[in-house]
């Protein structure tokens, strides 16, 4: 039964859904480390995450349109990520506590209004499959990278630019000051606030977007928690990834392609009981995070709300 | 072309400023009181105060941190308005602050560029800015590699890195808050000539300091404030280090107290070969042998972050010991609890007072009471005894000077000079057998730091044997019988009061062996 698993097909198969499954991690995961690049913890990043995927999947619902679905996603997020900006910077609440404030205000009115405008479960039409030119004749490799939807690939081009954004841009290196040492960015004339607002509300941006693509790119359903925790894996990414956009590449990666072995595992009947399939990805995040968390250093004033003294 | 108006760098010189009947309040604190302050272009104006005066508070305002309730600043004798650090700037003041503003994880390049609009636009413009770091730097002989990590530099490095992103935003007049704090004294010297020369040059510059020697060694002109209000302003030759002082403190201050002779007795404290981790996993301590008799005062001297923290922490009981042997009285105590510790009358000193020497919510009276609460005359049968803690604390307020409007009022509130008066008083007033005093008076005024001086020597006359813990080598040279220097983790050497000159100090805490200089 088990070398079922080791056909080139199924292997192939592994591999492309280890790829599309990572999408969601990404966009989250992006925007959370911009976040706490800048000193800011947001757990809400699953409430924000289910808001958008249910913005994205009524809009395209009811206009048929795709696009005006991701729109709406990047909006809800948007706002999401304004009111957390305004609790952290303007009001200094403790990023913890405020962060599940958000995630259960996401989650309680995702229900809510799917609930009240929605009532059943309905599927749409999501962003259908492009095949790159050429690229994705290449056997193997073309079905693995290249037969897949935009946001797939939008999750892969904002890996690169995140990290040009954060290395190569005087708005990265105010980002990167801010998260570790405020005192000195404001000594020089950089606004904290401007700069947390900035990266908390891309980060809401981008966790609508991650929402979206669950709803309207991989699953093409809206459900209640639907997310299931994907949120909190992708703040959990973050740590994972040292920080990094590479690091994070690589830990989204990782957890998707446990994630999608464990689901082949059960589509293939392989006498695994599902619970332990389904707990593999999980278990494997605590272990990597117990192994990788204490040898790179957050950003110093992570959590730590900034005012100055006068 | 040479134009005597402009400076090194390129800069146009700032003839004067002037801060004119300048006052701020603080919630409680009159922090500046119609301070008149004035600097020229080519001197060294000294700001000299006990802490507490209003030195920082001053100079912020100058530098757009801090908003003047009253007064005014005038530029080449015209009145100027300073909102923000970034309109000090654009008026050529630059600030290096008592704590250093610098991202420890970006590269010296890009601290500097922090903040600055760039060449590129939006893309960030490091080649251009490290071209440019490095002509500024071979100005002044600085040897700065701007790809460097801050974290990867000494204190005195980043010390200039600081200078540099001043000259870099093109300042002319430096605000120097407490830059030799962190410094040894080869580094001071150092930093002296670069200050020179940036005065010759027509740099104006404002130096704060409490360290006398300095202000003496360093200014042309010196202004001493006492609790906000300005005391005077004068030519620093007109003056001598006890003027200045009696000024700083309102009375006259007894600079050398009298340690009389004592003979000092059996080995009281003794560390054989003590090793220890620290927290950056690098090694803390390494085999460090020392002891310490009754009737005696070992200092220790070196500069911060050289295992100092770790030295007294292994004592304490707070650090595991991973090889050697610590022995209190002939007996072997190495990894005790704080706890025995305590029974075995060690008492302790600590760095951080606020963290480590007390607990900040409590009242007055329950950190009082804090190492022997559990005990009579404190408690019986799990009860505390208010009423004795209540005269205890009270006899020690008296006896220890400790100015507090109650023993209800929570420490917190207290200064920094009282709150560390509570914690000798809880400390000492158990007769110990041996203290650990970790940097004892960092922070505090001279009055303060007068009185726990001569209480540590009170116990030494008392038979304690004693360990002083200090970056402050006047601190160290005024009290100690020997002195131990200890570097990365090492002590160096051991050197009897008599040897302890200044300029040996120094070789040992920047790691080097006086005998090992090759005759010039
Ligand atoms: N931001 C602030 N808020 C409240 N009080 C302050 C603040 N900054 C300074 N103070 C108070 O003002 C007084 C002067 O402080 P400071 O200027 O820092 O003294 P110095 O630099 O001479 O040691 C002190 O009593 C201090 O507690
Ligand atoms: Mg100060």
């Amino acid at each position: 039964m088990i070398s079922e698993l080791f056909t080139v097909t199924v292997l192939i198969g592994i591999l492309a859904s280890g790829i599309r499954l990572a999408t969601p991690y990404l966009y989250a995961s992006i925007g959370e480390m911009f976040g706490q690049r800048s000193g800011v913890l947001n757990l809400g990043v699953e409430g924000q995450m289910l808001l958008g995927a249910f913005a994205a999947f009524y809009v395209a619902l009811t206009t048929g349109n795709l696009w005006l679905g991701i729109l709406a996603a990047m909006i809800v997020g948007a706002l999401m990520g304004l009111m957390m900006a305004f609790v952290t910077v303007n009001l200094h609440a403790q990023q913890g506590i405020s962060g599940i404030g958000f995630y259960l205000f996401g989650l309680g009115m995702s229900d809510l209004l799917f609930q009240k405008l929605m009532g059943t479960v309905e599927t749409v039409k999501g962003f259908p499959p492009i095949k790159v030119p050429l690229l994705s004749n290449i056997p193997g490799i073309g079905e693995i990278f290249f037969s897949q939807n935009l946001l797939v690939y939008g999750a892969y081009l904002l890996v690169p630019a995140a990290w040009f954004v954060l290395n190569k841009t005087t708005l990265g290196l105010k980002i990167r000051s801010v998260g570790e040492n405020p005192d000195a960015a404001d000594s020089l004339g950089v606004s904290v606030a401007r700069v947390r607002y900035f990266t908390i509300i891309l980060g809401g941006t981008l966790s609508g977007v991650a929402g979206a693509s669950l709803s309207i790119a991989l699953l093409n359903v809206f459900q209640q928690n639907m997310t299931s925790g994907l949120g909190f894996i992708a703040v959990a990414l973050v740590y994972f990834g040292g920080w990094r956009p590479w690091g994070v590449l690589g830990g989204a990666l990782l957890f998707s392609m446990v994630n999608s072995l464990q689901l082949w595992i059960q589509v293939l009947g392989i006498p695994i009981p599902s619970e332990i399939a389904v707990m593999m990805p999980y278990v494997l995040t605590i272990l990597v995070l117990v192994i990788t968390v204490s040898r790179v250093r957050a950003p110093s004033a992570l959590t730590k709300p900034f005012e100055r003294e006068d | 072309m040479t134009d005597s108006n402009k400076l090194p760098s390129g800069q146009t010189r700032i003839d004067s400023i002037e801060m004119r009947g300048i006052s701020k309040r603080f919630p409680g604190v009159l922090a500046s009181d119609h301070v008149d302050f004035d600097v020229k272009s080519g001197e060294v104006h000294a700001l000299l105060g006990e802490n507490g005066a209003g030195k920082s508070t001053l100079m912020k305002i100058l530098y757009g941190m801090y908003h003047p309730d009253e007064g005014q600043i005038l530029l080449n004798g015209k009145p100027i308005t300073i909102t923000s650090p970034t309109d000090a700037i654009n008026y050529g003041i630059g600030m290096i602050h008592q704590h250093f503003m610098l991202v420890p994880s970006l590269t010296v390049a890009e601290n500097v560029a922090l903040g600055l609009p760039s060449s590129r636009g939006p893309l960030t413009d490091l080649d251009r800015v490290s071209k440019r770091i490095l002509e500024l730097a071979s100005i002044y002989g600085l040897k700065i590699d701007p790809d460097a990590y801050v974290w990867q530099l000494s204190v005195g490095q980043q010390q200039r890195v600081e200078i540099i992103k001043a000259l870099y935003r093109g300042a002319a007049l430096l605000i120097l808050d407490e830059p030799t704090a962190v410094l040894t004294p080869q580094e001071v010297d150092e930093f002296f000539v670069i200050m020179h020369q940036m005065v010759k040059d027509g740099y104006a510059l404002i130096f704060i300091s409490h360290k006398l020697h300095e202000v003496v060694e360093i200014s042309n002109r010196v202004t001493v404030l006492r609790n906000g209000k300005k005391i005077g302003t004068r030519p620093t030759s007109e003056t001598t280090k006890q003027d200045l002082a009696n000024w700083m403190v309102g009375r006259d201050v007894d600079f050398v107290p009298d340690r009389g002779n004592i003979q000092r007795g059996e080995v009281r404290l003794k560390l054989d070969q003590v090793s220890c981790g620290s927290d950056r996993g690098t090694p803390g301590l390494r085999e460090v042998s020392l002891e310490i008799h009754s009737g005696e005062i070992l200092g220790v001297a070196g500069v911060s972050g050289n295992g100092q923290r770790e030295l007294a922490d292994t004592i304490a009981g707070l650090r595991k010991v991973s090889s050697g042997h610590i022995f209190l009285e002939d007996k072997d105590v190495t990894n005790f609890a704080p706890g025995e510790l305590t029974e075995r009358m060690l008492s302790y000193i600590p760095e951080e007072r606020m963290r480590d020497g007390m607990i900040k919510d409590f009242t007055v009276a329950e950190n009082m009471i804090l190492r022997e609460h559990h005990k009579m005359p404190f408690s019986s049968s799990g009860f505390l005894k208010l009423k004795d803690i209540s005269i205890h604390t009270d006899k020690l307020i008296s006896q220890f000077h400790v100015k507090t409007p109650s023993q209800e009022t929570l420490a917190k509130n207290l200064s920094g000079g009282n709150i560390q008066k509570i914690v000798l008083a809880r400390e000492i007033s158990r007769n110990p057998r041996a203290i650990i005093a970790a940097q004892p008076t960092r922070g505090l005024d001279i009055g303060a730091t007068e009185y726990v001086r001569e209480q540590l020597l009170g116990q030494r006359k008392r038979g304690a044997a004693v360990m002083l813990i200090s970056e402050d080598l006047d601190e160290i040279l005024a009290l100690s019988d020997r002195v131990a220097v200890i570097y990365e983790g090492k002590v160096m050497d051991i050197l009897s009061r008599q040897n302890a000159t200044r300029e040996r100090l120094g070789l040992l805490m920047a790691g080097v062996h006086p005998e090992e200089r090759t005759p010039a």
